[in-house]
């Protein structure tokens, strides 16, 4: 695949320039890099709200931390969203809810386990809290946390940009040749 | 003020109204729970308590009757409260609704149910209300594990 040498695109796919052959207004990447950086950088959140963990959340969203900037922008449908932010105590009455909303999401899909409580349970070993979302879900980031700080949500979320940048045959997967090779 | 409607509620249900205990102007009254259906009516119709703020369920273990059901009660006109209690064994665990007596005893009643295991005889919907619909056990009861029914006992923190 080429791609034009336009704006700011250019600078984020890394450059592997034959200027000789194909001139100097022409870069070449490879395809998963693109899927990659593509994927890394507009990443919708659907916003799974369960607890206090959901006004941190929010506020890394608004004015100050302004999440937006990253091209992280939250989603209130599955449909849209590549990234799920569960964001407070799970319990067992919800889970099945959190189940059906991840299914619903297109793939890729990510899940961000915000908090103790979505990580662990946190201090409700309780019979009605899920200890841990990842008895249900496969999480790809864990944010420490009672609650976390906005900073904490934006680490995480820049750890998933790395760790979608690091996947190999992304762009194989999407045309339906072999699977995703984590990074 | 409180009672007056005491002394009225004796005197209709005499068999029915076990024990009475004021509590800092709280006034409280234990009754009969065959009887239940009958004394809120009344209270209702002629005592002007016609607002149910809350029903609950206690877990008294140990003790027989194991379980109380506890009504409080308002009359929004005066301002005035009445709490009521029935006792209900844990072989008979069971009690009448008053659902048709306050229609806002639907919820209470079915959180009674879920949490409990109290059943209301009559309630148009006794299903469970915060845990899954296919939940086994009665999380409030004292012996209920805290941690989870696979779990043991919660002996306290250990650290």
């Amino acid at each position: 695949m080429v791609v034009e040498q336009q704006g700011s695109a250019s600078t984020a796919v890394p450059q592997h320039m034959n200027t000789a052959v194909l001139g100097d207004n022409i870069i070449t990447a490879s395809l998963d890099k693109v899927v990659n950086w593509s994927r890394s950088r507009s990443m919708w959140p659907m916003t799974f709200g369960l607890a206090c963990c959901a006004i941190e959340m929010m506020a890394a969203g608004a004015a100050r931390h302004d999440l937006d900037r990253l091209g992280v922008l939250f989603r209130a449908s599955p449909r849209q969203a590549d990234v799920i932010i569960l964001a407070g105590t799970v319990t067992y009455k919800m889970l099945p809810v959190i189940q059906t909303v991840y299914e619903q999401m297109p793939e890729p899909k990510y899940v961000i386990a915000m908090g103790a409580c979505a990580s662990s349970g946190g201090i409700f070993d309780t019979y009605s809290v899920v200890q841990g979302i990842d008895t249900a879900l496969p999480v790809d980031v864990y944010i420490p946390g009672c609650p976390p700080r906005p900073e904490g949500l934006l680490y995480a979320l820049i750890q998933l940009q790395e760790k979608i940048m690091r996947e190999k045959n992304s762009f194989g997967a999407a045309i339906g040749v072999g699977e995703v090779v984590q990074g | 003020m409180s009672q007056a409607v005491v002394a009225k509620l004796k005197q209709e249900f005499s068999a029915a109204v076990v024990n009475t205990v004021e509590h800092r102007g709280e006034m409280t009254v234990t009754v009969n729970k065959n009887d239940i259906v009958a004394v809120c009516t009344f209270l209702r119709d002629s005592a002007g308590y016609n607002f149910l703020c809350d029903l609950c369920g206690v877990d008294y273990l140990g003790s027989e009757p194991r379980f109380m059901v506890v009504y409080n009660l308002y009359n929004i006109e005066t301002k005035e409260r009445l709490r009521i209690k029935a006792a209900v064994g844990e072989d008979d665990c069971c009690i009448d609704t008053v659902s048709g007596v306050w229609s806002t005893a639907n919820w209470p009643e079915r959180e009674c149910w879920d949490m409990f295991g109290i059943a209301f005889n009559g309630h148009p919907d006794l299903r469970r209300i915060l845990m899954p619909a296919d939940w086994e056990g009665y999380p409030l009861r004292k012996d209920y594990p805290l941690q989870g029914p696979d779990r043991e006992l919660y002996q306290g923190r250990l650290s």
